[in-house]
C-alpha cells in the first residue's frame, strides 16, 4: 500500500490506538481510508450526515439507533479515535492468544459487544430496557408485519423471559443472562481487512 | 431389568436372524427390482391344476418379504440397543449395527456357506443414500452452514484432493518400493483407490457427532465437509475410473485436462440442478392448499428426482439432492401446514434414520463373504497409517490457512477431532463393489481393505471420540430451543455487524447475507411462496407461536387434569389464546400437534391478528367468541374417517348434530346429566386459516353476512350455559324423555345440513320422528362411531359437570349452534304462537320464491338481533377480550346449516321449558327475542329447493301440530 505510512503519520497517538484496540496497523491504515472517506468536507471528524450517506445503512432497520450509538452524550462530531475505538469492539475474540489475566478488558470482550447492543435497546439510557424501549426496537425489526397486539404481547413475552427480578424491564445483568448461551464472539465479530 | 430385557431382545433378534436367514440364502436376490418381482411372481400365482383353498406362495413374496424381514430386524436391533442406554452412551449405535451384522452375516454364512445379502451399489446410491442427503440438506442449518462456507467448500474440495492424490501416491511409493508384493496395479489404480478412500463419510460422521454433540462450529465444518466431499469423491471416483479404464497409456494431456473441467462441470452442475429442483418444489408447494394430504409427498417425489435426473445427466447426484435440500427448506417450511411440515419431517428422519441403520447393518453383512476377501498386511496397514496421518496433515494445513480468514478461529483441540473424526463409511464401500474387475484387477484387495478401513475409522474412532471428546473438553454445544430473547437479540446483532460492516467499509459475510436476504424478500420469497406465508415468515414470530402454542397446551392440559376447565375463563385478560387449540392430556404429544388442523397450530397468530380487526365490530367477535367457546369439538379420528383428501364443514356439522343426538340418546338413557367430551372442531379451526382473508371482507359487511351468525349466536352465554345442562336434568328427572326424543328426531344429520327442513317431510324422518314422540325413544338414525368414542370421556367428564354448574361445561356438550338453537326454542315459550306464524309465513313464502324468503327472514331478524345486542353489551365487551376469532366463512356455512333447524325446534320449545324451572322471566324475555333471528341463508343452494317443495314437506307446521297434541 502506497500511502500506508503517510497515513500512519497522519493518525495521533497511533501506538496509543494499537494498545486500546489491538487492531494492527493495517487494519487501522484502513479503517483510516474508510474515515476519511466517509468524512465528505474533511473536517476531520464525522457527523450524523455522514453516516446517513451510507446507502446500506439506511435501509438497517437498526440504521438510526445504530448511529446514535455513534454519538454518546448528544455529542454531534466523532473524530477517529472515538469511530475506532467503537469499532474495535466488533473485532474478533482472540481467546488463545490474550491469556494474560491482568490485563485490562480487552475492548473487544463480550461484555462490551453486549453493551453496545443493550445501549441500542436503551434509550434512556437508565440501564434498563423497558418495555416501550422494547416494543420501540422490536418494531423497527419486525418492519409492517406484525400488529400492534401482536408487537405487545412478543414484547411482553420476552421481558417475562428475561425478567429476573420482576421490574417489568430488562437490566443489563438481565440481559447478559439471557444470552448467556449465544455464541456472542461469532454473532458480533466481524473480520476486518487487513 | 434393562439388562433382562435386553437379553430377551436378543435372543428374539437371532432367533429371527435364523428365520431370516434360510430363505435368505436360498433364493439369490435381486433387491433391486423387488416390486416387479412381486408382481410377475402373483401373475403366476394361480397357474397349478385343481384348485388349492390355500396354497403357499413363498416364491412369490420372497423378496420384498425378506426385505422387511431385514429391514425388521434392523429396526428390532435399533430397539434393543436403546434399551439399555449405558449400552448406547458408550458405543455409538453404528457400531453395534455393524457388529449385528456381521453375527447374522455370520449366522448365514454358517447354515449355507454362502453370502447372503451384500450391500450392493445400486441400492445404496438409488435407495439408501438419497434419504440420509436429503435429510441432511433438508435440516442443514442454513445460517451457521452458509457462514462456514468458506471453510466446508476447502475442507471438501482441497481435502478431499489433498487426501487422495497423497494417499494414492504414497501407497503408490510404498508398492515401487516392493513391501507390498505383486500387485497388479498402477498409479491410476492407486488414485483410484486413493479417491475411493479418501472421502469421509456423511453417514459415519453423522452418527458419531450427533451423539458427542461439539459446538456448532465444529459440527458445521465437520458435516459440511462430510456432505460436500461425498460429491467430490464420486467426481474424483468417476474420473480416475474412466481413467483406468481408458487406460494409463492411452490417456492424452488434453483428457487430464478434461477430468478437471468435468470436476467442476459435474459438482457445479450438480449444485445448479439442485437449487432448481429446490426451488421448483418450492414453487408446487405453494400451490398445494387444497390437497394438504399429498403435499408431504412433494416434497420426497420432487427431491428424489432432482437426484435422479442428477445422475442421469451424470452429474454429482449428491450435491444435487443436498442443495435441493437446502434451497427448498426455507419456503417449504413457510409454504406447507404444520401437519404437512412434521409429517415431513417425521418421514424423512424416518426414511434416513432408516436408511442408515441398514446401511450399518449391511456393512456388517457384506463382510461375511469370503470371495471378496484378499489380505495383504502391508497394503492395509499403510493404508490406515496413510489416510490418517494426511488427514491431519490436511486438516491442520488448512485450518492454518483459514483461521486468518475466519472470524471464529478453529482451534487445535478442534483440529484434533476434526482429524480425528474423518471417518469413513459406506461410501466408501459402495464404491469400490462398484469397481470393475477387468479393469481393476486388485479390486478384492481394495475392497478387503476398505472394509477394514471402514470398521477400523467406525469401531475403533468411533468408540474413542466420545471420550477424546471429553477429555479435550471441547466446547459442546447447549441442545437447547432458542429462547424469544436470544432469537430476538441474535436478529438485532445481525443488524448490528451488518451495520457496522457498512460503517466500516468492509464487505464481509454479513453484507453479503444482507444483500441476499433483502433480495430474497424482494423476489424469491414473492414468488415462492404463499402470500398468507409470508406474512408469518418471520423468524421471531414462528418462535413466538411455538411458545405460544406449548404454553397453551400445557396450560390446557393443566386445566383438564385438574377436571375443570374454569380456568378458560380467568383467562381472558391473557393475550395467549388459551381457548383455540383444546388437547387433551392425552393428546398433548406431537401426535396429537400432528392430528391437529393446520390453522389449529396457528391460531395464535391468527387469532391475535383477528382480534385487533374485530374489535371494531363487538357483534362479531360475540359470534365468534361463543361459537368458539361452545362450539362441540368432533374427535380427530372420527373426523379423518369422513374425508382423506379435504375436510369438508358440512361433515363437522354434521357430526356435530350427530354428536349432539347421540348425547342427548344417551343422556335420556342414563338418566345422567351432561356429558362433556373434550373435543376439537376441526371443521371450524381448519377453514380458519385459509378463510381468514375473507373474515376481511366480511368484516366489511357486519349487517348483511355476518349477522346470520351473530344473531344465531347472540346468546348470552352464561344464562345459556347454565340452561342446557340443568335442563336436561330435569328432563330427565321427570319423564318428559319424549320431547327430548323428539329434538334428537329433528336432528336428523343422515341427510346433512340443509335437509333439516326437509327431512320431516320424508316418510322416513317422520316416522322416526313419531317414534319418538311415543314413549320409548328410538334409536339414532346413525349409529355412529362417536357414541363409542365418546362415552368414556363423557362419563368421566360427566361428573365434573355436574359438580360445577360452570359455563363451559355446555359448550362441550353440543355444538354453539345447537345449543343457542335449543336454547331459543325452549326458552321462546312465550313467544310461540307469533313464531309459529312467522314459520307460517316463512313456509308459504319458501313456496313463492326462495329469494324473497331470503330478503324477508333477513330483515326480520336483523331487526331482533339489535334488540338482543341491547341486553348483552356487557357481556359482549368481558367477552371481547378474548375472543378469538374463527372464520367467518364457516361460521356462515354452519350457520345456515342451522337456520332450518331453528325455526323446527321453536316447537319443541314448549314442552322443554315447562320442565325447566330455573329460568328466570327476565332471561326468557331475552331470549325469546333472539329465538326468531336467524335469517335464512343466502347462498345455500339446497334450500332453494325448498321453495319448490309442497306445504306439507315443511317441518314447521308439523311438529307444531304434534307437539300441540302430545300436550
Amino acid at each position: 500500500m502506497g500511502s500506508y505510512s503517510s497515513h500512519l503519520s497522519k493518525i495521533e497517538d497511533l501506538q496509543g490506538i494499537i494498545q486500546e484496540t489491538g487492531f494492527t496497523k493495517a487494519h487501522i491504515c484502513r479503517l483510516y481510508d474508510r474515515f476519511e472517506e466517509l468524512d465528505k468536507n474533511n473536517k476531520g471528524t464525522l457527523s450524523r450526515e455522514d453516516f446517513q450517506r451510507i446507502g446500506e445503512l439506511a435501509v438497517n432497520p437498526l440504521g438510526d439507533r445504530i448511529i446514535n450509538a455513534f454519538f454518546p452524550n448528544e455529542k454531534q462530531t466523532l473524530d477517529f479515535r472515538s469511530f475506532i475505538r467503537i469499532l474495535a469492539c466488533f473485532r474478533p475474540t482472540a481467546k488463545d492468544k490474550t491469556a494474560d489475566p491482568n490485563a485490562p478488558e480487552p475492548i473487544n470482550s463480550r461484555t462490551n459487544k453486549l453493551r453496545f447492543a443493550f445501549q441500542l435497546y436503551d434509550l434512556d439510557g437508565d440501564g434498563k430496557i423497558s418495555r416501550e424501549e422494547l416494543i420501540q426496537v422490536l418494531r423497527m425489526m419486525l418492519e409492517a408485519q406484525v400488529t400492534d397486539d401482536q408487537l405487545e404481547s412478543i414484547t411482553d413475552r420476552t421481558i417475562q423471559e428475561a425478567d429476573l427480578d420482576g421490574d417489568g424491564a430488562i437490566s443489563f445483568e438481565e440481559f447478559r443472562k439471557s444470552l448467556e448461551n449465544i455464541n456472542l464472539e461469532h454473532k458480533m465479530s466481524i473480520r476486518f481487512l487487513q | 431389568m434393562g439388562r433382562a430385557r435386553s437379553v430377551v431382545g436378543w435372543v428374539l433378534l437371532t432367533a429371527l436372524a435364523v428365520l431370516l436367514c434360510c430363505p435368505a440364502a436360498l433364493s439369490s436376490l435381486d433387491e433391486e427390482h423387488p416390486d416387479s418381482d412381486t408382481e410377475h411372481g402373483e401373475s403366476h400365482g394361480g397357474n397349478e391344476t385343481g384348485f388349492h383353498i390355500v396354497s403357499f406362495h413363498w416364491e412369490n413374496v420372497q423378496t420384498p418379504y425378506v426385505i422387511a424381514l431385514w429391514i425388521l430386524v434392523a429396526s428390532l436391533a435399533q430397539t434393543v440397543f436403546h434399551l439399555s442406554e449405558k449400552v448406547t452412551l458408550v458405543v455409538p449405535e453404528s457400531i453395534l449395527l455393524i457388529v449385528l451384522g456381521l453375527i447374522l452375516g455370520g449366522i448365514v454364512w454358517a447354515a449355507d456357506h454362502t453370502a447372503s445379502f451384500t450391500l450392493t451399489p445400486n441400492v445404496f446410491f438409488f435407495y439408501l443414500l438419497p434419504p440420509i442427503i436429503l435429510d441432511a440438506g433438508y435440516f442443514m442449518p442454513n445460517q451457521q452452514f452458509f457462514r462456514n462456507i468458506g471453510s466446508i467448500l476447502m475442507y471438501a474440495i482441497i481435502g478431499t484432493v489433498w487426501n487422495t492424490v497423497t494417499t494414492g501416491l504414497s501407497l503408490y511409493g510404498v508398492f515401487r518400493t516392493g513391501i507390498m508384493g505383486n500387485l497388479d496395479a498402477g498409479l491410476l489404480e492407486f488414485l483410484l483407490f486413493g479417491s475411493v478412500i479418501a472421502a469421509v463419510d456423511t453417514v459415519a460422521v453423522l452418527t458419531v457427532f450427533e451423539e458427542i454433540h461439539v459446538n456448532e462450529a465444529l459440527f458445521i465444518v465437520v458435516f459440511g465437509e462430510s456432505l460436500l466431499n461425498d460429491g467430490v469423491t464420486v467426481v474424483l471416483y468417476n474420473v480416475f475410473n474412466s481413467f483406468v479404464a481408458v487406460g494409463a497409456g492411452n490417456i492424452q494431456g488434453l483428457d487430464y485436462f478434461k477430468g478437471i473441467v468435468s470436476f467442476f462441470v459435474v459438482s457445479l452442475g450438480g449444485i445448479a440442478i439442485g437449487i432448481i429442483f429446490g426451488f421448483l418444489l418450492s414453487l408446487v408447494t405453494r400451490f398445494t392448499k387444497h390437497v394438504r394430504v399429498i403435499e408431504p409427498g412433494f416434497v420426497f417425489v420432487i427431491s428424489y428426482l432432482s437426484y435422479l435426473t442428477s445422475d442421469m445427466l451424470s452429474l454429482s447426484a449428491i450435491l444435487t439432492i443436498a442443495f435441493c435440500g437446502i434451497c427448498c427448506q426455507k419456503y417449504v417450511q413457510a409454504n406447507l401446514c404444520e401437519q404437512s411440515i412434521i409429517t415431513v419431517r417425521y418421514t424423512m428422519k424416518m426414511l434416513a434414520s432408516g436408511a442408515e441403520t441398514i446401511i450399518f447393518m449391511f456393512l456388517g453383512v457384506s463382510a461375511v463373504d469370503t470371495t471378496i476377501w484378499t489380505w495383504n498386511t502391508p497394503f492395509i496397514l499403510f493404508t490406515l497409517v496413510f489416510i490418517s496421518v494426511y488427514r491431519v496433515i490436511g486438516v491442520v494445513a488448512q485450518t492454518w490457512i483459514l483461521n486468518h480468514y475466519r472470524v471464529v478461529q478453529l482451534e487445535m483441540i478442534d483440529q484434533m477431532v476434526m482429524s480425528y473424526g474423518g471417518l469413513r463409511g459406506s461410501m466408501a464401500f459402495a464404491l469400490v463393489v462398484l469397481l470393475d474387475l477387468k479393469h481393476v484387477h486388485e479390486k478384492r484387495l481394495f475392497v478387503s481393505t476398505t472394509i477394514i478401513v471402514v470398521y477400523f475409522t467406525i469401531i475403533f474412532q468411533g468408540l474413542t471420540i466420545k471420550p477424546l471428546v471429553k477429555w479435550l473438553k471441547i466446547k459442546r454445544s447447549q441442545q437447547k430451543e432458542p429462547s424469544l430473547n436470544e432469537k430476538l437479540h441474535e436478529r438485532a446483532f445481525d443488524h448490528i455487524v451488518s451495520a457496522i460492516e457498512d460503517i466500516s467499509g468492509q464487505i464481509g459475510h454479513n453484507y453479503l447475507r444482507d444483500k441476499w436476504s433483502r433480495f430474497d424478500k424482494k423476489y424469491l420469497s414473492k414468488i415462492m411462496m404463499r402470500k398468507s406465508a409470508l406474512i408469518s415468515q418471520d423468524n421471531l414470530l414462528s418462535i413466538f407461536r411455538e411458545l405460544n402454542l406449548k404454553d397453551a397446551i400445557s396450560y390446557l392440559s393443566e386445566g383438564e387434569r385438574q377436571g375443570s376447565l374454569m380456568f378458560m375463563h380467568s383467562s381472558n385478560d391473557v393475550n395467549i389464546d388459551f381457548t383455540g387449540p383444546r388437547y387433551s392430556v392425552i393428546d398433548s404429544s406431537i401426535s396429537a400437534v400432528l392430528r391437529e388442523s393446520a390453522s389449529d397450530v396457528c391460531l395464535d397468530m391468527k387469532a391475535l391478528e383477528n382480534r385487533v380487526k374485530s374489535l371494531k365490530d363487538q357483534e362479531e367477535i360475540v359470534t365468534h367468541h361463543t361459537l368458539q367457546q361452545l362450539l362441540y369439538k368432533p374427535r380427530k379420528r372420527y373426523k379423518l374417517n369422513y374425508s382423506r383428501h379435504k375436510l369438508v364443514h358440512n361433515e363437522g356439522v354434521k357430526q356435530d348434530k350427530e354428536i349432539f343426538q347421540q348425547t342427548m340418546k344417551k343422556r335420556l338413557e342414563n338418566l345422567k346429566s351432561s356429558k362433556l367430551g373434550a373435543n376439537h372442531n376441526i371443521a371450524f379451526k381448519n377453514t380458519k386459516k385459509e378463510k381468514g382473508a375473507k373474515k376481511k371482507h366480511s368484516d366489511a359487511v357486519p349487517n348483511r353476512n355476518l349477522p346470520t351468525q351473530s344473531l344465531a349466536l347472540h346468546a348470552d352465554k352464561d344464562t345459556q350455559d347454565v340452561q342446557p345442562g340443568q335442563l336436561i336434568q330435569e328432563n330427565q328427572g321427570e319423564s318428559n324423555e319424549k320431547s327430548v326424543s323428539d329434538v334428537e328426531g329433528h336432528y336428523d344429520p343422515s341427510d346433512g345440513g340443509i335437509s333439516f327442513l326437509i327431512t320431516p317431510a320424508n316418510n322416513e324422518s317422520d316416522e322416526t320422528r313419531t317414534g319418538n314422540s311415543k314413549s320409548i325413544p328410538s334409536p339414532p338414525p346413525l349409529p355412529s362411531p362417536t357414541t363409542l368414542d365418546e362415552k368414556p370421556i363423557s362419563r368421566k367428564d360427566d361428573h365434573v359437570s355436574q359438580e360445577d354448574l360452570s359455563s363451559e361445561k355446555p359448550s362441550r356438550i353440543f355444538p354453539s349452534y345447537l345449543q343457542k338453537t335449543w336454547m331459543q326454542s325452549y326458552t321462546s315459550l312465550e313467544n310461540v304462537e307469533s313464531q309459529v306464524s312467522t314459520v307460517s309465513e316463512h313456509v308459504a313464502a319458501q313456496e313463492e320464491s326462495s329469494t324473497e324468503i331470503v330478503l324477508k327472514a333477513t330483515v326480520d331478524k336483523t331487526e331482533e338481533a339489535k334488540l338482543n345486542e341491547d341486553d348483552h353489551s356487557t357481556q359482549l365487551d368481558r367477552e371481547a377480550l378474548d375472543v378469538k376469532v374463527q372464520c367467518a366463512e364457516t361460521l356462515n356455512e354452519e350457520l345456515e346449516d342451522n337456520c332450518p333447524k331453528d325455526a323446527a325446534l321453536q316447537e319443541q320449545k314448549p314442552l322443554i321449558i315447562k320442565d325447566s324451572k330455573m329460568h328466570s322471566a327476565a332471561a326468557k324475555r331475552v331470549q325469546n327475542r333472539r329465538s326468531f333471528h336467524r335469517p335464512k341463508p343466502l347462498r345455500y343452494p339446497v334450500l332453494q329447493k325448498l321453495g319448490s317443495l309442497p306445504v306439507s314437506c315443511h317441518i314447521p307446521p308439523h311438529s307444531l301440530e304434534q307437539e300441540e297434541t302430545q300436550f
